[in-house]
């Protein structure tokens, strides 16, 4: 019987300890952690921590480095398919299994806009990331080679030769981290805003 | 390069094993050491503000007793906040208060540190629910799971009525493992460029002219603890594979490396507890074994690509970049699909819904097994299980009485540990049934054919496992999904862990048999291939008529 009345005791006691600690771990973690890692950001590393935003030659913030835009004027390098179209206040993508006909429907599109566009360049040398939708619906980025074959289309559009793009592009190439990790790729927004810079000098 | 930085991930981690898992040993052995001097004055704090006064060992019925009312009580006010957010401070976008259905499947998903996400971060959380509920629970779902595996690993390897004290224990987690890394690793990945504010949206005009407004808000902290904790709920819907949560192939690794190093760490604490630190190996071995056969299988898959895709003509060489990043590639994807998937975190750095049929098949079946590294505690939990079974199926063959770590295992153990083994794939299959027979699951189904098989046996792997990935293609936020899931994500935390700690109190309460020459020995290669033998054959006797339903019949078909 002794036992019994120990066994409910100690299940009391384990109770309110209970109650305390979910009480106790939800301001530790769930409050001051956030907060302090908010203002140790803040103070240390301002840009950073306010999303690294990008500036124009006026001032204006005109996005964030490191989120997508959407591009349609065939004047300006393209990035992926979006199918939430650079809408950063979501993120995601649809989803789309391998075996979906609604996936090769739409690569198929895709190849024969690249066609209409691009009549220079065959097909055989359009790379795949760039026909294909990201994860986020947001990648800021496309590989080298999907900037290269842009090259001669802008370059009919612009008043700018081939040879000058295609430093632009390699200017704007980023390495792998540390030599190693990832894999090379060049920033849509970052090389549209100079390419941007560059037709209106010249 | 695709292997060569992929080996260099792995290189890391091993040697960083040894180190984590000697802290490990220390902060759980209880025993006095330096880190005392640091740590020592927060954490009786903290035993002074939850009251806990004794901290004499505890029963198995009693330490689960204590993890039961802890998780209650934290569900209870969770479930409150969520529903309530609307009124409570903190919401700068005005975000209305949860539904029930979906409240109680959120709360469920953090609170067994599955983290499978019905609701989308942007839109269905304010940032007062973002860090009271989501943020704390992945520090005490983490800390749970991990106080439990000591325990596990406690009872197997002492002898005595008790398995420890879980409130000490869920503290010194906090306090000398999760709460030190997350704040480290929150600065090293803001200092990469992850944001860190309380701002809610950051609204700009683009080059095009087009406006664009970027959600953005506390993001580091939560990343750190997600990955750290192998929880795996993301701040935005798209998880690691936005830019804001993930921005570089560094922080990728970083991410896969937080997620993986405790796991990875405590067959090597488990040696030390077992004064044997061969134990702790062969367990590693077995999974690391378990792990590269994965690894292999999705990296090759990815790269071999989409063969419907790459018959157009386009240059396929990269692999299959549907539902990628670039900055990620195929090599950093498919690690991070391996890593997240063995160490049940669920957090996600591409789509493994677009993943090929065979690479999806590896998430899948990681989350099948649930024993290759596995989060917080289970991973090892269930290895051990599967020792267990494979030195009770060793005796069998040979007609001796199975001995483990110098206890016998007699059917008390079998038993429970037969219930584990069960319960795991009849909370997977038998809902997956359930869903197809009904309008209300077949609904749901985004993709056609055989792939849409696999999208539901996904869901259900992922709950059941309490990994949190998803094939996220799934229509999952209606009544149906999130209780048939909320339910399956219950058991599959507390059956297992109730089981496996009432196996622990039965064996820590054993007399020791000492080690004769006939003693069938658990430190040597023979065992690790024993190991991986039962863990195979096991996962293939289940699971296999499922598989070859989805994933592989899908593959069969794309041409």
């Amino acid at each position: 019987m002794s036992n019994h009345t120990d066994q409910l005791r100690s299940g009391r006691t384990s109770l309110l300890i209970a109650i305390r600690a979910g009480v106790t771990f939800i301001v530790l973690c769930g409050l001051l952690y956030p907060l302090l890692c908010t203002g140790l950001a803040g103070l240390l590393m301002p840009n950073q921590a306010g999303g690294s935003l990008l500036k124009n030659g006026n001032g204006d913030v005109v996005g964030s480095e490191l989120i997508g835009q959407k591009f349609t004027d065939p004047a300006y390098f393209h990035g992926r398919v979006s199918s939430i179209g650079y809408k950063a206040d979501a993120s995601g993508s649809n989803n789309y299994a391998p075996s979906n006909p609604d996936l090769l429907a739409r690569t198929r599109a895709s190849i024969d806009e690249w066609k209409q566009n691009n009549p220079e360049v065959p097909i055989e040398q359009l790379p795949i990331a760039l026909i294909s939708n990201s994860g986020s619906g947001l990648d800021p980025h496309i590989t080298p080679e999907s900037a290269y074959v842009q090259v001669p289309r802008i370059s009919s559009l612009t008043n700018l030769t081939e040879e000058q793009l295609h430093s632009l592009v390699k200017a704007h190439t980023e390495d792998r981290d540390l030599g190693l990790f990832g894999e090379p790729r060049v920033n849509v927004l970052k090389l549209n805003m100079a390419l941007q810079e560059m037709i209106s000098r010249s | 390069m695709g292997i060569v930085q992929i080996a260099i991930v792995l290189i890391v981690l091993i040697l960083l094993v040894k180190p984590i898992g000697t802290y490990v040993y220390h902060v759980f052995s209880n025993k006095q050491n330096r880190s005392d001097a640091v740590f020592g004055p927060f954490e009786n704090l903290l035993y002074k503000l939850i009251g806990l006064k004794s901290f004499a060992g505890m029963t198995w019925k009693a330490y689960a007793l204590s993890v039961l009312l802890t998780n209650v009580v934290l569900v209870g006010i969770g479930y409150i906040v969520l529903r309530t957010q609307n009124l409570l401070p903190v919401n700068p976008s005005g975000i209305d208060g949860m539904e029930e259905t979906l409240a109680f499947n959120t709360i469920i998903s953090f609170v067994t540190n599955t983290n499978l996400q019905h609701y989308s971060g942007e839109t269905g959380l304010s940032y007062f629910s973002q860090m009271a509920v989501i943020m704390m629970m992945m520090f005490t779902s983490a800390a749970t799971g991990f106080s439990v595996a000591i325990a596990f690993i406690r009872g197997l390897t002492s002898r005595g009525t008790t398995i420890g004290n879980f409130f000490q224990d869920f503290v010194k987690a906090h306090t000398r493992i999760f709460i030190p890394a997350a704040v480290l690793v929150t600065l090293v990945l803001v200092a990469l460029q992850v944001p860190q504010t309380l701002q809610s949206t950051i609204n700009v005009t683009t080059l095009e002219g087009d406006t664009q407004s970027i959600a953005i808000g506390p993001v580091a902290s939560l990343e750190a603890i997600k990955h750290i904790g192998t929880n795996g709920g993301g701040f935005f819907g798209a998880n690691s594979s936005h830019p804001f949560e993930n921005p570089s192939p560094l922080t990728n690794v970083i991410q896969i490396l937080s997620m993986w190093l405790l796991p990875a760490a405590l067959p090597y604490a488990y040696g030390l507890f077992s004064g044997n630190r061969k134990q702790g190996w062969v367990v590693f071995s077995a999974m690391m074994t378990l792990f590269l056969l994965f690894l292999t299988t999705v990296y090759i898959a990815e790269t071999r690509g989409n063969p419907v895709i790459n018959e157009l003509g386009i240059d396929a060489s990269q692999g299959s970049m549907e539902g990628k990043e670039v900055r990620f590639g195929i090599p950093q994807s498919a690690l991070f699909t391996a890593v997240t998937t063995a160490a049940t975190t669920g957090t996600v750095n591409n789509m493994h819904d677009t993943l090929t049929p065979i690479g999806g098949l590896v998430p899948l079946a990681e989350m099948m097994l649930n024993v290759v590294f596995g989060g917080k505690g289970v991973g090892i939990v269930n290895m051990l299980m599967y020792a267990i079974l494979g030195v009770f199926l060793a005796g069998l063959m040979v007609g001796r009485t199975p001995e483990f770590l110098g206890r016998k295992i007699e059917p008390k153990e079998m038993k429970l540990i037969a219930i584990v083994i069960l319960v795991h794939p009849l909370i997977i299959l038998g809902p997956t049934a359930i869903a197809f027979l009904t309008e209300l699951g077949q609904g749901s189904i985004t993709n056609p054919g055989f792939h849409g098989i696999t999208q539901v046996l996904y869901e259900f792997a992922s709950s059941a496992a309490n990994n949190g990935s998803g094939f996220e293609g799934l229509a999952d936020n209606t009544p149906f999904w999130n209780i048939a899931t909320g339910i399956v994500m219950l058991m599959g935390r507390y059956v297992s862990m109730i089981a496996m700690l009432a196996v622990a109190g039965s064996l820590a309460a054993k007399q020791w048999v000492p080690e004769t020459i006939g003693t069938f020995r658990t430190d040597n290669g023979l065992f690790a291939g024993i190991l991986i033998g039962t863990v195979l054959i096991i996962g293939a006797l289940t699971f296999l008529p499922a598989v070859v339903l989805g994933p592989i019949a899908e593959q069969l078909t794309l041409r």
